[in-house]
């Protein structure tokens, strides 16, 4: 049998029974969070993202999207509700294991979040010597994946020395360099001008084509409407819409300016998932 | 591997940051210096006045007409039967007449004969004593009045004004200076401390990130650990070495004609400097470790 068969019929396979068979990456069920000052992030958001997915979350300033992503990285707790990650209940997770937690997610920030002190291939690398990888394991897939992320000659560049939408490419390397089965970026393009962001996407897009579960968080119209990607809309930390290939506002037309965009872009190379259960293990 | 990688990290970061880790070394450097000169003066100065302490003596005096058999009974008494003794001393007529007569002769030749007599001078087993011990050699009567525990005795005296001064002034002096000792060593831990939790707070993003990417908690704070540790160790040695350099410049020459500076008592050079060492050292890797607690929260 053909891989490429092989991989379509696992594929359906998941869209038959998809909550026995394959525990969603991300189930918000009911959750709610209240600040100590008394403000209310996010009230009785309930969804749940499948992997493999592309997902935009948008909203305005205060919607709700950076608390999502808060909860999802255990910054925070939430009030009420329960967050499953590959069937894990979060809420579960001890405080000590939040580390190796973090290490199945690949994290993107506005503001970059790079350290420093520190150059960009000794950026990228830290986020493997955090998990015991060894001088072998860094020489092997450093490089790599400044390539991918088209960085190759900026190796020995310290980030301030670096433009925007490269320090944002750093991240995005640093991020997937650990090959997570979940990518959350939060406005990864809010600082940065529309040519670049549209760089940073297509590098997210190609992230999400290996199989992993992107999440991003913006407020970029234009993006969201290029790309036509599922898009679950918040407001006043509630989710007021969830569609499969949505633009920023309802009823916005499709350009199809994304499918020429990317059009350039290598197929993807069918290979069998595993659950991501097994991709999670590391911290359960 | 995975100690090398801390040690580089930290090195890493003393370099990038050479502005705190200068900070933290002064800081280092002034407090050790400081304590450095402050203990050995606090010592002397402790030793001085135990040894006024020491001088305290109560004087028990036989009748004149104590025969020898007088003087081996109270003599027993006084070693045997008496609290709180530390020393006892026997001046016999003879010895304390030759001494006054040195010390006053015109005033002994007139005199003639030796009226003095035999005397014990005890020292007692601690200064603060010497009060217990007159009283039980000559325990205050229901009346008020002094009776003496043998009959040999004549008189039991302690200088008694005398005594109270110097218990009071060298209590006073051990105490102000403990109370100095405490406040530098409180000001010194304030000292390293805040500057340890200043070049902490300038990098708690860089914290953040590594927590965000996945870091354990110790894995971030190994490296701060090492470089407070090499900070601290960098910053003991540059005062020791100036301990060292004002020990021979300053104090080795006054030694000869200074009783206080060569005071016995103090503590000796190379044991001073291990201390300090070891607490600058202890200091600065325990301080950048517990600072960084708060900072790990994320």
């Amino acid at each position: 049998m053909a891989i490429s068969e092989r991989h379509a019929r696992n594929l359906d396979r998941t869209r038959a029974r998809p909550d026995q068979q394959v525990p969603n990456v991300i189930e918000f069920r009911d959750v709610t969070k209240r600040f100590d000052s008394g403000d209310t992030g996010l009230e009785n958001a309930t969804f749940s993202i499948q992997r493999g997915e592309f997902v935009f979350l948008v909203g305005h300033t205060g919607s709700g999207k950076s608390t999502i992503m808060r909860l999802l990285i255990k910054e925070h707790e939430p009030t009420s509700g329960t967050i499953r990650v590959a069937g894990h209940d979060l809420s579960a997770l001890d405080r000590k294991k939040v580390p190796y937690y973090r290490r199945n997610l690949g994290i993107v920030f506005q503001d970059f979040k790079l350290l420093p002190n520190r150059t960009v291939h000794d950026n990228v690398a830290y986020a493997l010597q955090v998990t015991g990888g060894t001088r072998k394991d860094i020489r092997a897939k450093v490089p790599d994946i400044l390539r991918l992320t088209g960085l190759s000659t900026k190796l020995h560049n310290f980030p301030d020395q670096l433009s925007g939408g490269e320090q944002q490419r750093v991240a995005v390397a640093r991020a997937f360099v650990n090959h997570p089965p979940l990518l959350i970026a939060d406005e990864p393009t809010g600082n940065l001008d529309p040519e670049t962001s549209i760089g940073i996407m297509q590098l997210l897009y190609r992230i999400n084509r290996t199989g992993t579960t992107v999440l991003v968080a913006t407020h970029d119209h234009a993006m969201v409407d290029r790309m036509r990607r599922r898009v679950i809309e918040l407001s006043g930390g509630k989710v007021i819409r969830d569609e499969l290939t949505g633009a920023y506002r309802e009823g916005e037309v499709s350009t199809g300016e994304f499918g020429a965009l990317m059009r350039g872009e290598p197929a993807p190379a069918p290979r069998r998932l595993p659950d991501p259960g097994d991709l999670f293990d590391d911290a359960f | 591997m995975r100690f090398s990688f801390f040690l580089k990290e930290a090195m890493r970061s003393v370099n990038r940051n050479a502005i705190p880790s200068f900070a933290a070394v002064a800081s280092v450097v002034v407090t050790v210096l400081v304590l450095g000169v402050f203990i050995p003066v606090v010592q002397a100065t402790t030793g001085a006045a135990n040894e006024v302490r020491g001088r305290v003596l109560v004087d028990v005096f036989l009748k004149t007409d104590a025969t020898k058999s007088d003087v081996a009974r109270v003599k027993t008494l006084l070693t045997d039967k008496t609290g709180h003794v530390g020393k006892v001393v026997f001046v016999s007529k003879e010895q304390a007449y030759q001494q006054e007569k040195k010390r006053n002769p015109e005033a002994y030749q007139l005199l003639g004969s030796n009226p003095l007599p035999d005397t014990f001078r005890v020292t007692p087993d601690k200064a603060d004593n010497a009060l217990k011990l007159r009283d039980e050699l000559a325990p205050v009567s229901a009346s008020g009045s002094r009776s003496n525990i043998d009959p040999a005795i004549e008189k039991v005296e302690n200088r008694k004004d005398q005594t109270g001064k110097i218990l009071t002034a060298t209590r006073v002096v051990k105490l102000a200076m403990f109370l100095l000792a405490s406040l530098l060593v409180i000001a010194s831990i304030l000292l390293i401390s805040n500057t340890i939790r200043l070049s902490l707070f300038s990098r708690r993003r860089e914290v953040e990130v590594m927590k965000l990417v996945g870091a354990t908690d110790w894995f971030i704070r190994w490296p701060f650990v090492i470089e407070g540790v090499v900070l601290g160790a960098l910053g003991g040695v540059v005062a020791i070495l100036l301990l060292l350099v004002g020990k021979i410049a300053l104090i080795d020459p006054l030694a000869s004609d200074f009783a206080l500076i060569a005071a016995p008592e103090t503590i000796s050079f190379t044991l001073l400097v291990s201390l300090l060492f070891a607490a600058s050292v202890g200091v600065s890797g325990l301080g950048a470790g517990l600072s960084l607690r708060r900072f790990l929260r994320v």
